[in-house]
């Protein structure tokens, strides 16, 4: 009974796939890569991952680029004095022995000039530039326009 | 006398780490200008995606649930309008009382874009609301918010919207309630409303 219920745990927390998959790259690791369903291809989309650096020294990422957007780029939400914007991010820092995320609500990719419209479990390729570690490319899966991350399971992630 | 000073640098310690969070709280729960004190009933007269003229008065007896974005926003407007939808579903039959608006600070892209094409795509009872500039500046100073347009040669037709993020709440009779800042988890609004309903 216990195994039924551990295993039906399993299957659940297996059925989005690749938005809680992690990918190693040097010292780096990129595990969640997931964007949301977009409403036709003339509004921006967006991009969030997490990424861990495991090495001893700093790295950070410079630029992302993807075959589904023609303008990506990197953005930080900031709220100044109740007051939302989200300026380009020239580099996001990556220090040693730190994760960092983009998730809702601070840094994000946002793909500008969508060459599609980005449909609920396609994946798609993006391509991440570190300053030192060069270029690793991730799928990453589209999620529903309504949820706020990836449901993986915490643990092993 | 050792325990005593310890017992003293806790004491300080626990009512330094209460102010602050007091003080955190403020800055986290207060609007932008809004004068915590005084009761206001906001006002706005702004048409939907059908051109219909929408004002409070229309609104009379229900909860308005108020957020002010624009529909090229991917990050922050998303976010808040999931936690909108998930509301309205938890809801359940009590959703009759609460009316959602999304009024739109860049109305004339966001209609040009489709406004309840856009809205709808979260929750059919979120409803779009987008006026012109004259309008939208007065629903957003009744509302006590601020937005702007920014001039950015990166971003889609040259420019973004910077705006307050919160989610706004308004009672039945037409009065200001509070603001739930960003982030708020869907189940803190909830049990709010479900507190009020
Ligand atoms: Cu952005």
């Amino acid at each position: 009974m216990k195994t039924q219920i551990i295993s039906t745990l399993i299957l659940m927390a297996a059925s989005p796939a690749i938005a809680c998959e992690s990918t190693t790259f040097g010292d780096l690791s990129i595990a969640n890569p997931w964007s949301r369903a977009t409403i036709g291809a003339g509004r921006p989309a967006v991009f969030y991952v997490a990424i861990t650096n495991d090495g001893a020294s700093d790295d950070a990422l410079v630029a992302i680029s993807t075959p589904a957007a023609g303008r990506p780029m990197l953005h930080e939400t900031t709220v100044t004095d109740g007051v939302a914007s989200m300026p380009h991010a020239m580099s996001i820092p990556l220090p040693a022995g730190q994760t960092v995320q983009l998730a809702p609500g601070g840094y994000h990719g946002m793909l500008m000039g969508l060459t599609a419209a980005l449909k609920e479990g396609e994946t798609f390729p993006v391509t991440l530039t570190f300053e030192v570690a060069g270029d690793v490319t991730v799928n990453a899966e589209v999620l529903s326009l309504r949820v706020e991350g990836p449901d993986c399971e915490t643990d092993g992630q | 006398m050792q325990l005593r000073t310890l017992q003293k640098i806790l004491w300080s310690a626990a009512a330094f780490a209460t102010l602050a969070f007091g003080l955190w709280q403020f800055s986290q729960d207060r609007g932008p200008s809004v004068g915590e004190q005084a009761p206001f009933r906001p006002t706005f007269a702004l048409p939907d995606a059908e051109g219909q003229l929408r004002t409070q008065a229309d609104f009379e007896g229900k909860y308005l649930l108020v957020f002010f974005g624009f529909t090229n926003c991917p990050d922050v407007c998303p976010t808040t309008l999931a936690e909108v939808a998930q509301v309205m579903d938890d809801l359940g039959d009590q959703a009759a009382n609460v009316q959602p608006l999304f009024i739109s600070v860049d109305p004339v892209r966001d209609r040009a874009l489709g406004l309840a094409e856009f809205t709808g795509a979260f929750h059919p009872s979120i409803l779009g609301l987008a006026g012109d500039d004259t309008q939208t500046r007065a629903a957003a100073d009744s509302f006590y918010i601020h937005y702007e347009r920014q001039d950015d040669t990166t971003a889609p037709d040259g420019y973004s919207m910077s705006h307050s993020p919160a989610l706004y709440l308004v009672g039945p009779d037409g009065e200001w309630l509070r603001q739930f800042s960003y982030g708020t988890p869907a189940a803190e609004i909830l049990a709010d409303l479900r507190s009020r309903l």
